[in-house]
């Protein structure tokens, strides 16, 4: 066998169905291998497409995704994508190609030191010297990738590598002394944890991302409504708390509910699930919760106290945690903090003014009540997602996928690709940024291409719309260089084979999104709406989260 | 406060870079650190010494840990513990200094390695205190060169950090 043919043994042992990439001079053993073989490729059109396809295969079906991109400029384009999945803890293994073994280090042809570069923004990567070495580190990357607090793993693989002669032997029981991540939490902490809750008057449970890693959507419902504690998410926590739930009280943070921020301020404890107190949650860290006790269940014990002072730390894995301290506790019923907080909800609901122009809360709205809130959506990044995040009321794991970490403009297209690619029976829209989608339009050829039926709703307000927001609001309206010239995006869709339409009216908005629901293929939708729509509340940057504006 | 971490690492291409770059990109402040092969080979102990206060200290290790080629980490500072490190001094004497500069020598137990006709180069050995102390007896001479390994270190008495040792193992387990 060759090393690509044993490469490509060892993706299948660890059943991967599909692989985002893009060919070049080194991996051209990679792609020999993978002509006849019963894994399905998909060719993107730029390799950071590649990535952000694999995350979003990922981050749809729990499973480990997989790009492959050729050595120097095919390996850099993937940064990007790695390090949106680094930060949002997404598992995926990303293959490159690497200049053969005797050239390295020597400035050749296409040689680019991705193993360095990507040292900061992977779980672990890895450059593989030897074709007796490849079965095992493919089943290590899998494994580290997807277990613990997951994440991305880069295997860099030289030409005559994977062209070397070889067999694959199954590399049997991994030996990594240095990896052993701590998933059942530890008895005492757990009692601990169960002690403050248990003597908490105003308690509020904090989900972030990890609820939906670690599948504790349930067990997260089960302990709020025991305790019959709200439930406020944060953007990687969406979709992990029903929003219809009486319990939940939206996003807090930078763009959180006004009743969210305020619950978080007045709490005598917070309940931080599988969350990370990023700053765009906390606003000023000196004034968050500033009268909690703070309880933080996490998986990564590095979590603990790197951004808040904790009083009770359990490090584990969040559905056993939470399975753990159901026990601990007793049932709580309505009481003057319930009665508080929805009368807050009552007083701040989340509205926006309609009429006039095509509002773009009420495509969002739209595109909920067409899908019957069953799709799977993802977004790009600015106002588009922000809305998204507010107005859609996500009720299941995994819907939502965004890039919330790094905030990366451009992740929507290609990542909806991904998720169509793994969930083929679903309907899958992207809420575009009419910047953002410009960042990887070429991606819908690979939709075209594949047949992959994504749905892209373009927000078009003609500006950079969050950038130029914060111009308005901490600028002085001095919208510098953030009003945009756009292509038609109808035409462009034509011309890419896909379906485009326009539309600016809000009577059209639903015939028009029927009708996308019900084409076999992609369809490019142009929402033109309101051009300097805001979204609020917003906290600005550095305040306090009782400082809302809006 | 400075703590010396005693961290043993797979011996792979690469971990120095992972571990130097964690501290750098983190903004955690490294005094010194001293890299070297162990009683086995696939695995290299670095003494680390870092500067600050008990919550950076915390994520220093956490995030240490999180290196999947990091195995074993022991802040040996909390113990008893034996640490030394070398320098190589080169100072200007000609023959009328030369004695006096070997008197120094001999006070600190440190050695004579090299003579030049303007120059004397000094090996010592010991904590920081005592090359601090040989280093300001020397400043009047004028230093030329001054080299020092940066610290390594063991605990003392039969406890030991290595891999099979009795020490804390901060991976969660006690060994
Ligand atoms: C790759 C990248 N570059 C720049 C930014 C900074 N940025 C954040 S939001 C935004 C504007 C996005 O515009 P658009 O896609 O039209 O979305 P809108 O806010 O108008 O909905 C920009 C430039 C970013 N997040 N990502
Ligand atoms: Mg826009």
């Amino acid at each position: 066998m060759t090393g690509a043919e044993i490469l490509v043994k060892s993706l299948k042992e660890e059943g991967v169905d599909t692989i985002f990439g893009y060919p070049g001079g080194v991996v051209l053993p990679i792609y020999d291998a993978l002509y006849d073989a019963d894994i399905r490729h998909i060719l993107v059109r730029h390799e950071q497409g590649a990535a952000h396809a694999a995350d979003g295969y990922a981050r749809a079906s729990g499973r480990t995704g997989v790009c492959l991109a050729t050595s120097g400029p095919g390996a850099t384009n993937l940064v990007t994508g790695i390090a949106n999945a680094h930060m949002d803890s997404v598992p995926m293994v990303a293959i490159t190609g690497q200049v053969v073994t005797k050239l390295l280090g020597r400035d050749s042809f296409q040689e680019a030191d991705i193993t360095g570069i990507t040292l900061p923004i992977t779980k672990h990567n890895y450059l593989v010297r030897d074709v007796g070495d490849i079965a095992r580190t493919i089943k290590e990357a899998f494994y580290i990738a997807s277990t613990g607090r997951p994440g991305p793993v880069l295997v860099d693989i030289p030409k005559d590598v994977s062209a070397g002669a070889g067999e694959y032997e199954d590399p049997g029981v991994l030996n990594l002394p240095g990896y052993r991540p701590v998933c059942s939490p530890r008895d005492e902490d757990l009692r601990a944890a169960a002690r403050l809750i248990l003597a908490a008057e105003r308690p509020v449970i904090y989900a972030g991302g990890g609820v939906i890693i670690s599948g504790a959507d349930r067990e997260l419902r089960a302990l709020a409504e025991l305790l019959c504690a709200p439930v406020t998410a944060t953007l990687m926590g969406i979709g992990g708390f029903p929003a219809d739930h009486p319990l939940y009280l939206g996003m807090l943070g930078m763009h959180g509910t006004r009743y969210a921020n305020y619950a978080v301020c007045e709490c005598d404890l917070l309940i931080a699930v599988g969350a990370r107190f990023d700053d765009r949650v906390t606003g000023k860290v000196e004034s968050f919760a500033p009268e909690a006790k703070i309880v933080h269940i996490d998986i990564d014990p590095a979590e603990i106290r790197k951004n808040v002072r904790v009083d009770v730390a359990v490090v584990g894995d969040v559905k056993k945690v939470l399975a753990g301290l159901m026990p601990m506790l007793s049932a709580r019923v309505k009481g003057a903090w319930q009665e508080k907080i929805e009368a807050w909800k009552r007083e701040y609901p989340l509205e926006y003014a309609n009429g006039g122009k095509l509002k773009p809360q009420t495509v969002i709205r739209e595109i909920y009540r067409v899908t019957g809130g069953r799709g799977r959506i993802t977004t790009e990044v600015g106002q588009n997602q922000m809305w998204t995040a507010q107005f859609f009321p996500f009720t299941r794991p995994r819907s939502f996928i965004t890039s919330g970490g790094l905030g990366t403009m451009g992740y929507g297209l290609p990542a909806a690709i991904g998720v169509q690619a793994a969930c083929p029976d679903e309907t899958v829209f992207d809420i575009a940024g009419d910047g953002s989608i410009q960042m990887n339009i070429q991606e819908l050829m690979t939709a075209v291409n594949y047949n992959l039926p994504v749905n892209v709703a373009i927000i078009n307000n003609g500006f950079l719309g969050m950038v130029r927001q914060w111009q308005e609001l901490f600028y002085d309206r001095r919208y510098s260089h953030t009003e945009l010239a756009n292509p038609d995006f109808v035409k462009l869709a034509e011309a890419y084979g896909a379906k485009g339409v326009r539309v600016s009216k809000a009577a059209d908005v639903a015939d028009v999104l029927i009708d996308a629901v019900r084409t076999s293929g992609p369809v490019m939708m142009d929402f033109l709406v309101d051009g300097e729509e805001n979204v609020i509340p917003i906290v600005p940057p550095g305040a306090s989260l009782e400082e809302m504006i809006g | 406060m400075r703590h010396t971490l005693a961290v043993l690492v797979e011996n792979n291409p690469g971990v120095l870079a992972r571990v130097a770059g964690l501290f750098s990109r983190r903004g955690f402040n490294i005094d010194s650190l001293a890299v070297g092969t162990t009683e086995n080979p696939t695995i290299s102990r670095m003494t680390i010494v870092v500067e600050g206060d008990d919550l950076t200290l915390e994520q220093v290790e956490k995030q240490l840990h999180k290196l999947v080629d990091v195995i074993k980490i022991n802040d040996l500072t909390s113990d008893e513990y034996v640490g030394r490190e070398m320098v190589l001094i080169k100072v200007n004497a000609g023959p009328a200094e030369r004695a006096e500069i070997m008197q120094i020598a001999d006070i600190f137990r440190a050695r004579i390695i090299d003579l030049g006709r303007r120059s004397v180069t000094i090996e010592c050995t010991g904590d920081e205190r005592k090359v601090r102390a040989l280093e300001e007896s020397l400043r009047p001479f004028g230093i030329k060169e001054l080299v020092r390994t940066g610290k390594v270190a063991v605990l003392r008495g039969a406890k030991t950090t290595s891999l099979d040792g009795n020490g804390k193992n901060k991976k969660g387990e006690e060994d």
